[in-house]
């Protein structure tokens, strides 16, 4: 007991657990789960924005392009790494989510199919993304709290990135800007899904909020981004595809439609549009490069007998 | 003695080449090989290898723009680097047949890039004492991203060739298939007892053997490409072409 009291002054004086503090078995398990769930999305994530590198309407564009995708892969290893100080390998984890049996952002569930969904990806998911991101920056577990710092930037430039992409359609052609009124109205709900069961339904929070892993609700983050997003839609003059969607004074907030959650929980549990192409591609791209892995290794050992010898 | 196969009968030489036609077909090696890079990023058999593929990609697609702007601006009739990269046709690209074959297997994905990258480390140098500053300077820049690239390229070549059998066995058959888009990277220039000599002892490194297939394809610098061209410009250029004249 004098343990978990300790380890709870900790998390309640706002100082970290590091790694070889001691920690309960369900904050270990819950961290390993959410940074694995984490690092997933972020190389999941590659394939709806990789879709689209060799088609990049310019040069520019491109190149933006390819360095967020290549941004996105330096976050999946960081968070692998994170996780990986909680007495998991990324291997063993990568294993999981091909199999099935770990989860990523629903969001890479959806397809990307045209070239302003690259904008709505940065603007909307980088944006959901970030909404969430700035709470784990002060996560009590020191690690995930650092990685988040770090990735917490980039999110944000990609955000802006894909934000001044739609700009540019928006200020365009009628043909451009009905681009990215097709890509708001695919990506918007899916968006708001990023954060989640409403309170009442979701089964983690409450621990969660106690050990400091999180430390805003999933409705109450759902609300900012909506109130932070809305303003900028109108910014774009394209509109979100809610009927519903009105500011309220007495709350100070934007009033909001319901979410569609038979949609919500068929993609969580792998039925959307994407889900079985999405992993496919990762354990394609896995197998398919399992003789590479195998050279490194057998030409690092061959190289630590010559060395020996 | 080598057979080499050249555009047929009947279709003008390679142009000899000014400014401008020289800035170009560099130009179009490294957009070509950039967007080849560019559809593996994702499909890499690992996330460090992703990352590097996709700077590879990017320092490729840097060095390509810079060129066109460049050349846009010797040519002198206003073209961007996005009309140059966009709206040119399949015969009007001037790259080296090597760049444009297809990724393949990752072994096949390392000699491409191997081969390339120890030309290019002749090419930069050379070009980065040329008396035209603004190309020596781009040179300059290129050559620190090119001993980046070789080192990645070279050192994977090393592994896969020295790795397990079937790895060496899949890099030697990439590297004989690839052998024949060689010859071209040394027409009009002198850098080929280098890059023999570079090449030759990375793999020895590797226990691979230097292919002894005469045969050798050109072309690629007067736009008599192999089928794979087409393609991949159908992709990287269908937006500019559905959408002419748009900003995006
Ligand atoms: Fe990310
Ligand atoms: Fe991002």
């Amino acid at each position: 007991m004098a343990n978990e009291e300790r380890f709870q002054q900790i998390v309640d004086a706002e100082e970290k657990i590091e790694p070889t503090d001691w920690m309960p078995e369900g904050y270990r398990k819950t961290l390993i789960r959410q940074i694995a769930q984490h690092a997933h999305s972020e190389v999941i994530g590659m394939q709806p924005e990789g879709n689209w590198i060799t088609r990049a309407p310019s040069l520019h564009r491109k190149a933006i392009l390819i360095a967020k995708v290549q941004d996105e892969a330096g976050h999946g290893l960081y968070l692998y790494s994170a996780a990986e100080t909680l007495g998991v390998n990324r291997d063993e984890l990568q294993e999981l989510l091909h199999q099935g049996k770990h989860k990523y952002s629903s969001i890479f569930n959806y397809p990307t199919l045209n070239w302003a969904d690259i904008g709505a990806i940065g603007w909307l998911v980088d944006g959901a993304a970030i909404t969430n991101q700035v709470m784990l920056t002060r996560c009590s577990y020191g690690p995930y709290s650092r990685a988040m710092v770090r990735i917490c930037k980039e999110e944000s430039f990609h955000q802006r990135q894909g934000y001044e992409l739609l700009i540019r359609l928006c200020q365009g052609t009628p043909e451009q800007k009905a681009m990215a009124q097709d890509a708001l109205n695919r990506w918007w709900w899916p968006s708001l899904m990023m954060f989640g069961p409403h309170d009442s339904d979701s089964t983690h929070t409450e621990q969660s909020m106690a050990w400091k892993i999180k430390r805003v609700s999933n409705d109450d983050l759902r609300q900012q981004f909506v109130d932070m997003t809305v303003p900028q839609a109108n910014y774009l003059g394209i509109s979100i595809p809610d009927p519903d969607l009105r500011w309220n004074a007495d709350r100070g907030h934007y009033d909001f439609g319901d979410i569609d959650w038979d949609e919500f929980w068929r993609v969580v549990k792998g039925n959307g549009p994407m889900n079985r192409e999405r992993v496919a591609h990762k354990v394609k791209a896995w197998e398919d490069g399992a003789w590479v892995r195998e050279a490194a290794t057998a030409y690092a050992s061959k190289k630590r007998a010559r060395t020996a010898a | 003695m080598t057979l080499v196969s050249r555009a047929p009968q009947g279709t003008p030489p390679p142009d000899p080449g000014d400014k401008f036609t020289m800035l170009l077909a560099h130009a179009d090696d490294n957009m070509v090989l950039s967007q080849r890079l560019g559809e593996l990023i994702s499909n890499a058999p690992e996330l460090e290898i992703d990352i590097a593929v996709g700077n590879i990609s990017l320092d490729h697609l840097g060095v390509a723009r810079a060129l066109y702007t460049y050349a846009g601006e010797v040519e002198g009739e206003g073209h961007s680097e996005d009309q140059l990269a966009m709206f040119r046709n399949e015969r009007d690209f001037t790259n080296l047949l090597l760049v444009e074959q297809p990724n393949g297997d990752f072994a096949h994905t390392i000699v491409r890039q191997f081969l390339f990258d120890a030309y290019q480390a002749e090419l930069w140098s050379d070009l980065a004492h040329s008396d035209d500053e603004q190309l020596a300077g781009m040179a300059a820049r290129a050559a620190k991203e090119n001993a980046y690239h070789l080192r990645f390229s070279a050192g994977w070549l090393v592994r896969l060739g020295d790795g397990t059998y079937e790895s060496h066995h899949r890099a030697q058959l990439a590297l004989d298939e690839l052998w024949q888009y060689t010859a071209e990277l040394f027409e009009g220039n002198e850098y080929r007892e280098a890059w023999e000599s570079a090449v030759g002892s990375t793999l020895s490194e590797a226990t691979l053997d230097v292919p002894d297939d005469p045969y050798q394809r050109t072309g690629g610098r007067s736009g008599f490409h192999t089928e794979h061209l087409g393609l991949l410009l159908a992709e990287m250029q269908w937006m500019q072409r559905s959408y002419p004249g748009l900003e995006w």
